[in-house]
């Protein structure tokens, strides 16, 4: 069902758990199939410098969880900003049609942690 | 990869059995020839298909006439259903549950739209249905009253000796979907009063794309499609022959080994459900007692269902599941809704079915691998960090 890709990202998630010094968490989840995932960013200069997830899902939405993690460390926040649920599926070399929905979590969780980042940085620069 | 192999999927198909699959060749080789046909090619055909029905019926405690061989479960279940609302004149009323496989819900999903009311009975958290909740459904025009024996997903029993009662007791058609019962425990049909059961090989080591299904003698309905005239017009078409050589030699097989088997398989069970228990935060679905001799159902918490049978698989374990992202549909299983599991203990879900083959090494196998599986994917879950 899944590809090599997505069941090395499966087996072998990459930045998995929290990062206890983290800038902003994003959390995403879907009411429908009851998957959950939070994305923690470790941010300096604008640039993500560090990420790492925790995820409740299936298959593929542990996987796109990885893959992404992978894509976004590096990259500046616009950069991220950027990334879509459907850049982590082709990073997977695709997904299921059916398991497509599972991997929408991923790239929401990143914008939402970009998110609270900024806003973070809002309310610092006025204080 | 694990060079072990783990089979238990029983629930899902079983395999076909080597002394089925030999009563079965001579009928894709030589005897080819049509039952209907009156050369003698055809004769032998036909004595062969009328003594697997015999065979079948004698299985059941049955008698030949009231044997029709059908594709399997889902035809079996669309023939009574659809064939006694056919009979049925005007619209009438069927009670159901809530837990019956697609093949009876979906049906009375359709007949519902069709204009006939259907009331889908509620069941208890271990998913046994009030056999008083059947009585008090019934209305003037209930024409029929469809249980499973068995459920498939938990492996719930249903009281159908008392469901059977009521049925006759009000002269209502009683149906059981009986595809999981059939071939694991001991079906009596006068006991149970059925005037309907649906039976399907494959789930008793038997082949894919064959089953039957059980009329009373008297009992009237009308067949879905036209043809030939074979089954006494009820399924016409020419007979899956060697299917039909099959289910029979499998069931007449898994019948007498009944006795033998109940005990063994029941103790594996037991022996995993216990095994299972002492993981951290697991529950038990389905009846504690009232449940198939092979099936367990359990929800591990924090952790879907679709990623524990993945990373099983990787050990080599075959096991089915409950999940939505399992089902390839957003919901999760009907079935673990109604017994009220909220979303997410169902989304946890597995089933582990056993069957024939399945031995004790292959319980100390699945033990010592799911405790490792559930750990790992915990320990992913942003839901509950584990140690």
């Amino acid at each position: 069902m899944y590809n090599e890709k997505v069941v090395d990202h499966f087996n072998n998630p990459r930045n998995v758990g929290d990062l206890p010094d983290a800038d902003a968490v994003g959390e995403t989840g879907s009411f429908k199939c009851g998957d959950t995932m939070k994305l923690y960013i470790k941010v300096k200069d604008e640039r993500i410098v560090d990420v790492s997830f925790q995820t409740y899902g299936c298959g593929a939405a542990i996987a796109s969880s990885s893959m992404l993690t992978e894509i976004v460390k590096g990259k500046t926040l616009d950069e991220a900003m950027q990334v879509t649920n459907q850049d982590v599926a082709e990073q997977l070399g695709g997904l299921p049609p059916l398991k497509l929905h599972c991997s929408n979590l991923a790239a929401d969780a990143l914008h939402n942690a970009i998110a609270e980042y900024r806003k973070k940085q809002e309310v610092a620069g006025k204080g | 990869m694990n060079s072990r192999e783990v089979y238990m999927d029983h629930g899902a198909t079983t395999p076909v059995r080597e002394e089925v699959l030999e009563a079965m060749l001579p009928f894709f080789k030589e005897q080819y020839g049509n039952p209907s046909s009156v050369h003698s090619k055809g004769r032998e055909v036909r004595n062969a298909v009328e003594e697997a029905r015999e065979k079948t019926a004698s299985a059941l405690g049955a008698s030949p006439g009231e044997i029709y061989f059908t594709s399997g479960g889902t035809e079996s279940n669309n023939i009574v259903l659809r064939g006694a609302a056919k009979k049925h004149e005007g619209f009438g009323h069927i009670i159901t549950s809530a837990i019956e496989h697609h093949a009876v819900l979906d049906v009375c999903r359709d007949l519902e739209k069709e204009g006939h009311r259907v009331t889908f009975l509620p069941v208890d958290k271990y998913g046994r249905l009030d056999p008083s909740t059947v009585e008090d459904a019934i209305t003037p025009e209930t024409f029929i009253i469809s249980i499973m024996a068995a459920n498939n997903e938990i492996g719930t029993l249903q009281p159908l000796e008392e469901i059977g009662a009521i049925a006759a007791k009000h002269n209502i058609i009683f149906h059981t979907d009986a595809v999981q019962v059939v071939g694991q425990l001991p079906v009596d049909l006068k006991k149970m009063q059925v005037d309907f059961l649906s039976l399907s090989a494959h789930k008793f080591n038997g082949p894919k794309g064959v089953g039957a299904l059980y009329k009373r003698k008297g009992i009237k309905i009308d067949p879905l499609y036209r043809g030939g005239g074979q089954e006494g017009k009820l399924r016409p078409g020419t007979e899956n022959v060697p299917g039909v050589i099959g289910l029979a030699r499998a069931l007449e097989l898994s019948v007498e080994e009944i006795p033998h088997k109940i005990n063994t398989l029941q103790s594996l069970r037991d022996k995993l459900i216990e095994g299972l228990l002492k993981i951290d935060e697991v529950v038990l679905n389905g009846h504690p007692e009232e449940r198939l001799p092979g099936n367990v159902n359990v929800s591990f918490k924090y952790i879907e269902g679709e990623a524990i049978l993945l990373s099983l698989d990787m050990e080599g374990i075959a096991a089915s599941s409950g999940s939505a992202c399992s089902s390839g549909s957003l919901d999760p299983s009907h079935v673990l809704s109604a017994i009220g599991l909220d979303h997410q203990t169902a989304h946890g879900s597995v089933r582990f079915s056993l069957g024939r083959g399945n031995s004790e090494t292959d319980i100390d196998y699945v033990l010592e691998k799911v405790p490792a599986v559930v750990d790992r994917l915990r320990r992913i879950s942003p839901i509950r960090r584990s140690g």
